[in-house]
């Protein structure tokens, strides 16, 4: 009872402090941030006083696993999954018809594009990566998950950074650093959070009762670990006002972009490749029931990646100010990554080796199939890429966010969605997933979606660079900048139109894990039927003895 | 010498060294004798019988 007071008094005494700052902010957007922080912090207090009498029901039964967590988590990355596609078509179709602008400052394609990336990597990526790794890290350890109300401090805390940020760049808040547009309280706040997440995941290695610590998790301890480099260093900044929402970064000019590309390409390499890693190592050999091909080369993979991968970032900043040394350093490491990423889609391809026909009838190991081949072609793209002479063509264009999506969409999409279907009747105790057939239902929307997708964007892509570098015979460039965007209008409907039938795919999954977790059963055919043919299950008849050899006829 | 060409010259040199060193360590780690029973063991780590799912 004296925690209960003191947990709810000190969350009182934070919606104060947070009250305190909204009276002093020195802008809208910081009264308002601080506004909904007092508001988390009301909830907070008051979900804690109604969960003192019930304390003992989370309790610490070590004898079963807290998935508690994981189930919540399962549900906010469904959530957020369908948020940020939908963030996303929305402005692929203000990109074709600006007047989806609509006129208002809180809805300009600058301000819902960062909303878009953040909600589908932060939001669905990073609920997928917080909830799996809970549910792995337990069951490769064999131990309940360490600190329970700190693991769900990381869950509501990490819920509460997300709405910070989509707020903030809604309301114009932003440090201008693709994929670190949060301002720096957000920033402070997501670090607190994100000790607590380390605290919890290292402290379940710990107590594990297993003496091996199984290959998935030293790919979420260097996701964890690595993140929360990067978002320190790249985030460094000085702030204008304490009860302001705009600072400004610590370094300057190159050195800034720098080592904004050091995070920027190993977020790409530690969120959204190392932690989508770890669940590949875990689910894919699960869902096969076969153990992974060669846990060796899943070692090599690890360290490789780990060694290769921080050094990849100045392939972002081709042709710039940044010394040329630096440059050619990005790009040589970038191409030799191409050798432990084509390793790890290998080894987990290769898991399937001798249950090759699940990929015809297991839907789910088919979409983790379709993850790992996009896994494999973005990864052999990108290098490409990094490449300068490449770079002078693809750099700036469309066919960046062409590679960016059959990376985010392929990979990162296909093997949470399939994550999510293998989690979620065993998280809620179903016989089955609602259905089977509708995952073939979002398997095919999604495909066709990133098909539509990456290819409208090679072609854009490939057009703008072309446009951009086309000289006359007079020496001066022959395509107006407008003119380059006329000529790819109607990519960008395709890409939209891919966009919707990647979105209307996870409406499908949405649907299924809601009827699931709803404990419903679809009435629809298995997807096997056993082969048998009564006619032909049963002995040939005696043979005709006028043949010159007369013996058996090989049966068919 | 300026503290930017100090730093320079160990990261090409010791650090360097040092990190290709630590990085075929680990991965000759993998090769040791015996590490494939090891290995296979902990391959099968996710599929012990007593386990809950």
């Amino acid at each position: 009872m004296p925690a209960t007071l003191a947990k709810s008094g000190g969350l009182f005494l934070a919606m104060i402090i947070a009250l305190f700052g909204m009276a002093q902010a020195q802008d809208t957007a910081f009264a308002v941030h601080m506004g909904i922080m007092a508001l988390a912090a009301l909830i907070a207090a008051l979900a804690v006083m109604a969960g003192a009498n019930v304390a003992g029901q989370i309790g610490n039964d070590e004898s079963v696993y807290d998935d508690a967590p994981v189930r919540w988590g399962v549900i906010a990355t469904t959530f957020w999954g369908v948020v940020g596609l939908l963030a996303g078509l929305f402005i692929a179709l203000q990109l074709a018809y600006p007047v989806l602008n609509l006129g208002f400052e809180y809805t300009t394609f600058g301000r819902l594009r960062p909303l878009h990336t953040s909600a589908v990597i932060f939001a669905f990526g990073g609920n997928a990566l917080i909830c799996t790794s809970f549910f792995v890290v337990q069951r490769t350890c064999r131990a309940r998950l360490a600190f329970p109300s700190m693991a769900r401090f990381v869950f509501w805390g990490y819920q509460l950074f997300i709405v910070l940020a989509a707020t903030g760049y809604l309301l114009g808040v932003t440090e201008a650093k693709e994929y670190a547009e949060p301002e720096w309280y957000v920033d402070i706040w997501l670090t607190i959070v994100w000790v607590a997440y380390l605290i919890v995941f290292g402290g379940t290695i710990i107590k594990r009762r297993e003496p091996h610590i199984y290959v998935a998790n030293w790919f979420y301890l260097a996701f964890i670990i690595t993140v929360a480099m990067l978002h320190l260093v790249n985030n460094l900044s000085m702030p204008v006002s304490w009860a302001g929402s705009k600072s400004y970064s610590a370094f300057a000019g190159v050195q800034d972009a720098l080592t904004q590309w050091w995070y920027g390409h190993n977020a790409v390499g530690f969120f959204l490749t190392a932690g989508f890693l770890a669940m590949m190592y875990y689910f894919v050999p699960k869902q096969a029931e076969r153990p992974v091909y060669s846990y060796r080369l899943s070692i090599i993979h690890f360290w490789s990646l780990i060694f290769l991968y921080i050094w990849a970032g100045p392939h972002h900043l081709h042709y710039t100010s940044l010394p040329d040394w630096a440059q050619s350093l990005g790009m040589v490491f970038s191409v030799m990554l191409w050798m432990p990423s084509w390793g790890g889609m290998i080894n987990g391809l290769m898991t399937l080796n001798g249950a090759w026909e699940k990929i015809r009838t297991d839907p789910i190991i088919r979409m983790m199939v379709l993850a790992l081949a996009f896994y494999g072609m973005s990864t052999f793209e990108g290098p490409m890429m990094s490449i300068k002479s490449v770079n002078s063509l693809s750099h700036y264009t469309d066919w960046t966010i062409g590679h960016v999506h059959s990376g985010a969409l392929g990979w990162n999409g296909m093997i949470t969605f399939a994550c999510m279907y293998y989690l979620a009747p065993r998280l809620w105790k179903r016989q089955r997933l609602y259905s089977l057939r509708l995952i073939n239902v979002h398997f095919w929307l999604a495909t066709a979606g990133i098909v539509f997708y990456t290819a409208s964007m090679w072609v854009a892509g490939l057009t703008q660079g072309l446009m951009w570098r086309e000289y006359g015979a007079d020496g001066y460039l022959v395509n107006s900048f407008a003119e380059t965007i006329a000529a790819i209008h109607p990519m960008y409907l395709l890409r939209a139109f891919g966009g919707s039938l990647y979105l209307a795919g996870a409406l499908v999954f949405a649907w299924n894990i809601a009827m699931t977790i709803a404990g419903r059963l679809r009435q629809e055919a298995a997807m096997t039927e056993t082969p048998y043919n009564a006619a032909a299950d049963r002995p040939l008849p005696a043979p005709a003895r006028s043949a010159g050899l007369g013996g058996l006829q090989p049966a068919e | 010498m300026s503290r930017y060409e100090l730093l320079r010259q160990f990261a090409d040199s010791w650090a360097l060294l040092g990190m290709c060193l630590l990085f075929l360590g680990f991965v000759g780690w993998t090769f040791r004798p015996g590490a494939r029973r090891h290995h296979d063991e902990a391959a099968q780590l996710i599929f012990r019988s007593d386990s809950d799912d």
